[in-house]
């Protein structure tokens, strides 16, 4: 199948038209021995049947969260989305469409958007908000070099209770790049504050923390935000946007920097992305946000319109003076949370988060009454918790599989002192039932 | 103008029961709970698709007409591309699960590469970055990993960008910590081979290249300058943005390119939903590997696995292993095509691309008079009394998108052209008149081209009062 709309004759007729004999001449800049003459070793060219059926046969051979009971989580979350979501994603002209950079006929992509920095800002209690970047992970390593940049200090403090992969990404970019990342343990699933306290000081840009952390605890972001501020750093805390349904907004508690996954609103766990980086910020950094910003203005007729703007932060005018390198953003899963967001309205998305929070209440207090089980940690968590199985992870979860249940993860890859753990997320997806399935299936498994 | 989301005021539709929200305060300690909602919208599900159904009459689209925008690719994207993304055992597969659960995923990721590899002559490939920039800071970050390791004395602090050059490309390599030096380019629009010499030395690490350029030209000195770099002990660093030219033609390792990004929403047809999300693989070349962002997708036997084991891998970019379901297109969209089909497409891009100049190039400015690969750049004439911006909303008049404009930085008013293989012979000759009609107007009538445009939902908008005024967020107060 080939989508190429031009006949033989018309490109003869073009050819003629150009007043060249053959189409050769016109690529005639490339060294003529580089040209490929071999055949590049790609399969023969299926027809739309024969593609569909090969992909859902390699599509078969996945357990996915649809026929199974998902109970893992850490940063990719299983959450119900309204049928509005695909709806109006899978509408070409949204998804058809590039950057707007013509805002005449792109105000539907510039209204969406602009709508989603609204919400953004009103979840986390931020002045403003970006189009989106990447993924939660790249939108913590540009809050991070946003700080350095505007404290004027080099070194940043992450705890170890966020995620490992974000605390990863932050070690590739900074590596090399003059900047000090120090990290901090935790006391009972929350970040130290003990540790913390004798560790900053007034050459510390940032301090970067999870809400609800990795484990699922619940840091005491307060006390954590007055400590910073005490040295002039910047508080910068990666949130788990469901959880502001019911959660205390980061702007209520002085977070400088908000960033987020944005998965669990209204994107599938797509095996890891595509995703959403949620970025927003006070106001004075505000001319330092990377990223693509929309703004409202007025059209030659006085008619309300919206615009890209702030764009002298971005590289294609700044060049390598730009603020960041990045020049997209992620404007389908942008729309995506942004019809989540109004489908549910404030009150669905508590409904989620509340459901949440009590199946995986349930689910511990089941779990802890379980012989050879503990649970890990004393803090209050949220919809994810920490678990010591009796037997090692990875056989419990192959165990789980057979009866169509995707187990939680396997912690102690991640965290080699906490051994045989097991961190589970319950979302509104995990009705009653399952809970107590896995609960009886669980005590089953023997050591 | 369609009204605000948060202008509503019904009853959201009910998607979750509620449950025992009385529950909560049991669980978690108040001084964590917030006291008030966040302000979301009030609509109801009918409200809400009529809202955003209303907001997609306003866009133009790939779907709705020609999208020339230059050094975009806006090529047409596959249906069924769009239909297999959506199958659950690939849009529900959560990205921790145990490897024997996720075996068809790592075949699909693992043909992906090798597809990718196959058309462009490299030995190692990343699928994690998001983007097009994303890849260019990956490769970056390769390049320095690599000298790093080669050599601590010595210090490569510089990397070289031509003046044609993307933004991204000089942003990228200062945000690797890296000097930038501009490349000037030649009176034929290639990189300048005098002017590279004098700006290659010990303390280059790269030098970035797009091949074709923006000009839309091919960088004819190509295996000239890939000598000189690797002479001065520098990598070639690819910006695949303008890969579509040469997909099936000639393979970027065979020209000297050390790295490449890929944007597979360009040049393999995955949807550019309206800025994203795209995605940027990444090909090396054989010496490079051991520095590849981990895992990788390997095979044994019969089996595919993660490698975590990457020798000097610079970590990770992203989150998990990048956009997925963006790879599940482009993969469709190899096999839909296969090996006959994929050699069509630089090939068709090239001549399209070249018959739209041939009908434009006497009547606009053509500052770069050569046969273009995949996209070409024309300015107005002198003495036209209309600008680039006024000929590009004028564009919006005729029914169709407008070019990029105002890039390259260094053809002045440019417009940037690029038609893609998928639009036949009709339609080119239909946009040609159009643009030949409006260069018509640019001289007789030219206040029709200032006003322009009209037949748009809004007219030409004030952006700077949208950036003296900075409004970004809804505000219930006005």
């Amino acid at each position: 199948m080939e989508y190429i709309g031009n006949t033989e004759a018309d490109n003869k007729q073009m050819l003629t038209e150009i007043g060249v004999s053959s189409a050769s001449e016109l690529w005639s800049d490339i060294p003529q021995d580089k040209i490929v003459t071999q055949p590049l070793g790609l399969p023969a060219g299926l027809s739309e049947l024969e593609l569909r059926k090969h992909l859902r046969n390699l599509s078969d051979r996945n357990v996915n969260v649809e026929d199974y009971a998902c109970f893992l989580g850490a940063g990719a979350y299983d959450h119900y989305i309204p049928s509005t979501v695909p709806v109006i994603t899978k509408r070409p002209e949204f998804y058809t469409a590039y950057t707007p950079y013509q805002p005449e006929i792109s105000q539907g992509t510039l209204q969406s958007i602009f709508e989603y920095q609204s919400l953004i800002c009103n979840l986390t209690g931020l002045d403003v908000a970006n189009a989106s970047l990447y993924d939660g992970a790249t939108a913590l390593y540009e809050a991070a070099h946003l700080a350095c940049d505007h404290t004027q200090r080099r070194k940043i403090i992450v705890s170890r209770a966020l995620h490992p992969e974000y605390r990863q990404v932050l070690k590739t970019y900074f590596s090399d790049a003059g900047i000090d990342i120090e990290e901090i343990g935790c006391a009972q699933g929350t970040t130290d504050l003990g540790e913390l306290r004798q560790k900053i000081n007034d050459q510390v840009a940032a301090v970067l923390v999870q809400q609800p952390n990795f484990f699922g605890c619940l840091e005491e972001v307060e006390e954590l935000a007055t400590l910073v501020h005490e040295h002039k750093a910047l508080f910068i805390v990666d949130v788990y946007p469901v959880s502001l349904g019911l959660l205390k907004r980061p702007g209520n508690y002085a977070a400088d920097i908000v960033v987020g996954e944005g998965q669990s609103l209204g994107l599938p766990v797509s095996f890891g992305g595509p995703y959403l980086g949620i970025f927003s910020c006070r106001k004075e950094l505000m001319r330092k946000m990377p990223g693509r910003v929309v703004g409202e203005t007025v059209d030659n007729q006085g008619r309300r319109a919206y615009v890209l703007t702030l764009q002298t932060r971005e590289q294609h005018i700044r060049r390598e003076k730009a603020s960041s390198n990045i020049c997209s953003n992620e404007a389908l899963c942008a729309l995506a949370a942004c019809v989540h967001l109004s489908s549910l309205g404030a009150r669905g998305l508590k409904a989620a988060a509340t459901a949440s929070v009590i199946g995986a209440h349930r689910l511990a207090d089941g779990l802890k009454d379980l012989p050879g089980w503990r649970l890990n940690f004393t803090a209050p968590f949220f919809n994810e918790f920490v678990a010591t199985a009796p037997v090692e992870a990875d056989d419990l979860n192959k165990q789980l599989l057979k009866h169509k249940i995707i187990g939680g993860l396997n912690l102690g890859r991640l965290y080699p002192e906490l051994p045989q753990s097991v961190l589970f997320c319950v979302t509104e997806k995990r009705g009653p039932e399952e809970i107590e399935n896995l609960l009886n299936i669980l005590r089953e498994i023997k050591q | 103008m369609e009204k605000s989301i948060f202008a509503y005021q019904s009853e959201p539709t009910e998607y979750i029961k509620s449950g025992d929200s009385g529950a909560i305060e049991a669980l978690i300690p108040e001084r964590f709970l917030q006291r008030q909602e966040p302000d979301l919208p009030q609509a109801t599900e009918q409200d809400v698709i009529r809202h955003f159904s209303r907001l997609a009459g306003l866009n133009y689209s790939v779907d709705t007409g020609f999208y020339p925008l230059g050094s975009c690719t806006m090529k047409y994207n596959p249906k069924i591309n769009e239909a297999v993304a959506d199958l659950p055992g690939l849009a529900g597969v959560h990205p921790y699960q145990d490897e024997k659960s996720i075996q068809g995923v790592l075949e699909l990721a693992y043909g992906l590469e090798q597809f990718l590899l196959a058309v462009s002559g490299f030995q190692g490939l990343t699928l994690q970055p998001a983007a097009g920039a994303h890849g260019e800071i990956t490769g970056i970050l390769l390049i320095k990993a690599y000298h790093r390791l080669a050599s601590k004395k010595e210090k490569r602090r510089i990397i070289l960008v031509p003046d044609t050059a993307h933004g991204t490309n000089p942003a990228t390599a200062a945000l690797a910590g890296y000097e930038v030096r501009q490349v000037k380019s030649d009176e034929a629009g290639d990189i300048d081979l005098a002017d590279l010499k004098q700006n290659l030395s010990p303390e280059v690490a790269a030098l970035m290249l797009t091949n074709p350029n923006t000009l839309g030209l091919f960088e004819k000195n190509i295996l000239q300058v890939s000598k000189m770099v690797h002479e001065a002990g520098a990598l070639l660093y690819g910006d695949g943005a303008n890969f579509n030219a040469l997909l099936g033609l000639v393979k970027p390792a065979d020209l000297g390119f050390d790295v490449m990004h890929f944007n597979l929403h360009k040049t393999f047809s995955t949807p550019h939903g309206g800025g994203g999300p795209g995605a940027g693989a990444v090909g090396v070349v054989e010496k490079l590997i051991p520095f590849l962002p981990v895992p990788l997708v390997k095979k044994k036997g019969e089996k595919f696995y993660f490698d975590y084991k990457v020798k000097h891998s610079i970590g990770k970019v992203r989150s998990f292993y990048g956009n997925f379901l963006i790879a599940v297109r482009a993969y469709a969209y190899f096999l839909a095509l296969g090996e006959e089909g994929i050699k069509k497409v630089g090939r068709q891009s090239i001549l399209n691309a070249n018959y739209l100049l041939r009908k434009l190039k006497d009547v606009y400015e053509w500052p770069y008079r050569r046969s273009c690969m995949h996209e070409f750049v024309i300015t107005p004439k002198t003495g036209w009394q209309v600008n680039t911006l006024d000929i590009a909303k004028r564009i919006i008049d005729y029914g169709y998108h407008p070019p990029t404009i105002y890039f390259p930085l260094i053809v002045h008013e440019a417009m940037m052209i690029e038609p893609t293989e998928t639009e036949t012979k009709n339609t080119l000759d239909e946009f040609s008149a159009a643009l030949l009609s409006i260069a018509q107007e640019a001289q007789t009538t030219p206040e029709l081209l200032k006003k322009a445009p009209v037949n748009s939902p809004v007219g030409r908008l004030d952006e700077a009062r949208a950036a003296r005024q900075l409004i970004l967020k809804y505000e219930k107060a006005r």
